[in-house]
């Protein structure tokens, strides 16, 4: 081992279930460099780091920090072993200034001294180079303005090494620099700081060195001086996998969606989508691939009518061949229903946005039907019936129909989720995240379903993590960086490492061009 | 003059009541728990004083004035504080809904305390027979000589010590709160519960604690009403509990600074009595000046809610139990 080694990771193995997380990772980060740990959705990337913060116990496997064997089994003792970690969602409370959340729940005097704590984090701010008045109130604060907090308080605390979590996803290109050039003194001042990322370009302009991992598993660590984006690409996305997912070539091909300069604002004020537009073809898949958080939820929930797009956004619908458009931004998401256009969206929470936990099946299927009964009584044999006949098509594993869906498994909730979406027979059927977390039998249910509508002549948008999917499963491929289109290509002809780098950057020469279909 | 004079002084009476019960919940309010049980726990500590010392003057023909303030001051802080601490484990522990859990203490205490109180009126020999006559001796001694003093004196001296401790509690509580390491862990709690559990502050321990002395605080306010403004009696009235739903009023109005109820209560205080002082007024004129001070509470509840000052807000997460797997 190294002199200056700050933390070293030896076969690191985390199981959730039968899902592994990590498997067999060994990883060492050296004091004085910043570490980019590089890698896809569901990598493994945050479960790692959650491991050094004391988030999860590992399974199996040894931690050294400064060269002495550890046991870290809460965030309280990651903290005393100078480790820092920076999440996405900060842990700031509102309505206290910088300095009061700066050295809350640390040990002291009874009575606070907070100009004398303000002093410090000026002098630490000084020394860094952050920019930050530690008597403003959290409520008053930019995002970045919080990011400095969270870290300003980490170094407080006398963390050595920091990982910060997806840093540059909430901060604007100038923001950005400017948390750089401060991580760039922290190393020079002998810290070691671990970025998570998927960017690129990030990687390749502030890190040291790059640990690459690919579905759990590691896969090298290397200069990044000695490498270039698409070798970092090639390591991340790996080798073609093969699905065996039926395909058929698309039939009776229609624009039935056409998406015009669709642009929404996220609620911290920054584009999600920027001037987006493309067409949505009947009888085909279209998949839509992107890291996290690129913009898909903002998509498919303008489409939707959930979302409040901007400027000169427009979607117009065109339910049959040389009818009435529709133009559906300003519509409501019950018009927009009642059209045909169906959202079975499924975000990281299932039961959040589609499904009721506390009802059962038959409750479930009323909710899209409940409008449609006489009188005042609810119309409940359709649902019944309905959610019986669900039941068995798709194989749904619950005691009843009567039982609570958050009582089932995650794969029997997207099933009862898709599958109401499909009885609805929409003309377009949009769905996100559709296999998360769900075993291998039930997503090929899951892709045989979204095939048989591609058949019936549906419109299908399928958002999705899993590269190989994708490519297996889609007719055309979207690819969102940024909330821009960085490109639509051919899922017969293109390559894993195309829609990698696409995913990663946007192609600076004739973005115009890539936007149309 | 002299009926502004004696107005003041009613209502300074009337406020320490309320001051103490509003204290007592602020410190509760502010790690989250919305103690709606303030009536009850008022209730609770003033007849458990007045127990304490109703049966030790009857045991003693010459009983100890210090002996009498000390049985009076410990049984109702210790039962206050039981009643708290049942409150604690029922939201905190159980996470029982905290609205019910309230409601529900200040239906027990009611109960309870009146029961208690009508057997301690039979033992006395009927109602108003109950004599703690030293013990009341000891809550309404004022500084000697204050008859001599002017009107100034007679407003600032003329009342028992528990005025005073009420105003010193107070500052004290508003001083923990706003200005102690302590309190800042404490404000956390009540504010984002996550929050303070990541940065390694005990968030059980300080909802208990703040819940429970809140509670002993609270239920000072009920001896005092027992022993100074009702003279060491009982009455099944229900004036207590209707002091305990004002005391929640002021911490509202007070927008959960201690120091706030300091003037709050008084102000309330001479609202309250207003119609004392107002000639002609019949009977249900008088029960109209009564609802001042509520309405008092809705104006400040509307001009803070339109200002939207964010220091004025109650706790972002009072009334909401806390569990650490839920994040």
């Amino acid at each position: 081992m190294q002199e200056n080694t700050a933390i070293k990771l030896c076969n690191i193995t985390k199981r959730f279930g039968e899902v592994v997380a990590n498997s067999n990772i060994s990883l060492e980060v050296r004091k004085g460099e910043i570490l980019s740990l590089l890698g896809e959705n569901g990598s493994g990337k945050t479960t790692l780091m959650n491991i050094l913060s004391g988030i999860y116990f590992p399974d199996e496997g040894e931690i050294f920090v400064d060269g002495k064997e550890v046991t870290i089994r809460s965030p309280h003792d990651s903290f005393e072993l100078g480790i820092g970690m920076i999440h996405q969602h900060f842990k700031l409370v509102d309505i206290f200034t910088a300095a009061e959340n700066i050295i809350l729940g640390l040990p002291g005097g009874a009575n606070l001294n907070l100009k004398a704590v303000a002093e410090e984090v000026n002098a630490l701010t000084a020394k860094y180079g952050f920019e930050l008045d530690p008597n403003k109130k959290i409520y008053e604060m930019s995002v970045s303005e919080k990011q400095t907090v969270e870290i300003i308080k980490m170094l407080y605390r006398g963390a050595n090494v920091l990982i910060l979590d997806e840093p540059t996803a909430v901060l604007t290109p100038q923001e950005t620099k400017k948390l750089f050039s401060v991580l760039t003194n922290m190393k020079e001042d002998g810290k070691a700081v671990i970025i998570i990322t998927h960017k690129l370009n990030e990687v390749m302009e502030i890190s040291d060195r790059v640990a690459v991992l690919r579905k759990g598993e590691y896969v090298d660590t290397v200069n990044t001086s000695e490498t270039s984006e698409n070798a970092l690409t090639e390591m991340m996305v790996g080798k073609k996998v093969s699905l065996d997912i039926a395909r058929t070539e698309p039939k009776n091909m229609r624009t039935i969606l056409r998406i015009q300069n669709l642009t929404c604002i996220n609620e911290d004020g920054l584009k999600a989508l920027d001037d987006v537009s493309f067409a949505i073809r009947t009888g085909e898949i279209l998949g839509i691939a992107g890291i996290a958080g690129s913009g898909q939820k903002e998509l498919l929930e303008s489409i939707a009518g959930l979302q409040n797009p901007i400027g000169e956004s427009s979607i117009l619908y065109e339910p049959k061949e040389n009818e009435r458009v529709h133009e559906l931004v300003g519509k409501t998401p019950m018009q927009i229903k009642e059209l045909g256009v169906s959202l079975a969206f499924v975000p990281e929470d299932r039961l959040g946005m589609g499904l009721v936990g506390n009802m059962g099946m038959i409750g479930n299927m009323m909710l899209r039907g409940y409008r449609s009964g006489k009188g005042i009584f609810v119309e409940t044999q359709a649902p019944t019936k309905l959610a019986k006949e669900l039941k068995e098509k798709l194989e749904i594993a619950t005691p009843s129909i009567n039982t609570p869906v958050s009582k089932l498994s995650g794969g029997n909730v997207q099933k009862v989720l898709v599958g109401r979406e499909i009885a609805m027979e929409p003309k377009v059927l949009m769905t996100a995240y559709a296999v998360r977390g769900l075993d291998i039998n039930t997503s090929y249910a899951i892709y045989n379903i979204l095939a048989e509508e591609k058949e019936k002549g549906v419109a299908v948008v399928y958002v999705g993590e899993d590269l190989d999917v994708l490519l297996e499963l889609s007719d055309r491929i979207l690819v969102l960086c940024d909330g821009k289109i960085s490109g639509i290509v051919d899922a017969r002809t293109t390559t894993k490492e195309e829609i990698g780098l696409l995913m990663t950057q946007i192609p600076q020469k004739e973005e115009e061009a890539n936007g149309e279909e | 003059m002299t009926g502004i004079i004696t107005l003041i002084q009613a209502a300074i009476v009337f406020g320490t009541v309320i001051m103490l019960g509003a204290t007592g919940e602020i410190l509760a309010e502010k790690s989250g728990s919305l103690n709606l049980g303030v009536p009850g726990i008022m209730y609770i500590g003033g007849i458990s004083g007045l127990v304490g010392v109703f049966f030790y003057e009857r045991g003693n023909a010459d009983p100890n004035g210090f002996a009498c303030l000390v049985i009076a001051m410990s049984c109702a802080i210790a039962a206050s504080f039981l009643a708290g601490l049942l409150y604690s484990f029922l939201t905190i522990t159980l996470r029982a809904n905290q609205n019910v859990t309230g409601l529900t203490l200040t239906i027990f205490g009611s109960g309870i305390a009146n029961f208690i109180g009508g057997s301690l009126n039979k033992l006395a020999g009927g109602v108003g027979q109950i004599s703690v006559a030293a013990t009341s001796k000891v809550f309404k001694t004022s500084l000697p000589g204050v008859s001599d003093m002017g009107a100034i004196g007679k407003l600032l001296f003329s009342y028992g010590f528990m005025v005073y401790l009420a105003v010193i509690l107070a500052i004290v509580v508003q001083w923990y709160i706003f200005k102690s390491r302590s309190g800042l862990a404490l404000r956390a709690v009540g504010e984002n519960p996550g929050t303070a559990d990541a940065a390694g502050i005990n968030v059980t321990k300080y909802k208990y604690l703040a819940t429970s002395i809140g509670a002993a605080i609270s239920g000072l306010g009920g001896l005092y009403y027992v022993m100074d403004y009702t003279k060491g009696t009982w009455a099944n009235d229900g004036t207590i509990e209707a002091l305990g739903w004002l005391a929640l009023a002021l911490v509202i109005f007070a927008t959960w600074k201690p120091a706030n109820t300091i003037w709050g209560s008084y102000l309330f205080g001479i609202l309250y009595w207003m119609y004392f002082y107002i000639g002609g007024l019949t009977r249900s004129s008088q029960e109209l000046f009564k609802m001042l001070p509520y309405i008092v509470t809705i104006l400040v509840l509307i001009f803070v809610s339109t200002k939207r000052r964010r220091e004025s807000q109650p706790p972002a997460a009072l009334g909401l139990s806390y569990f650490r797997e839920e994040r």
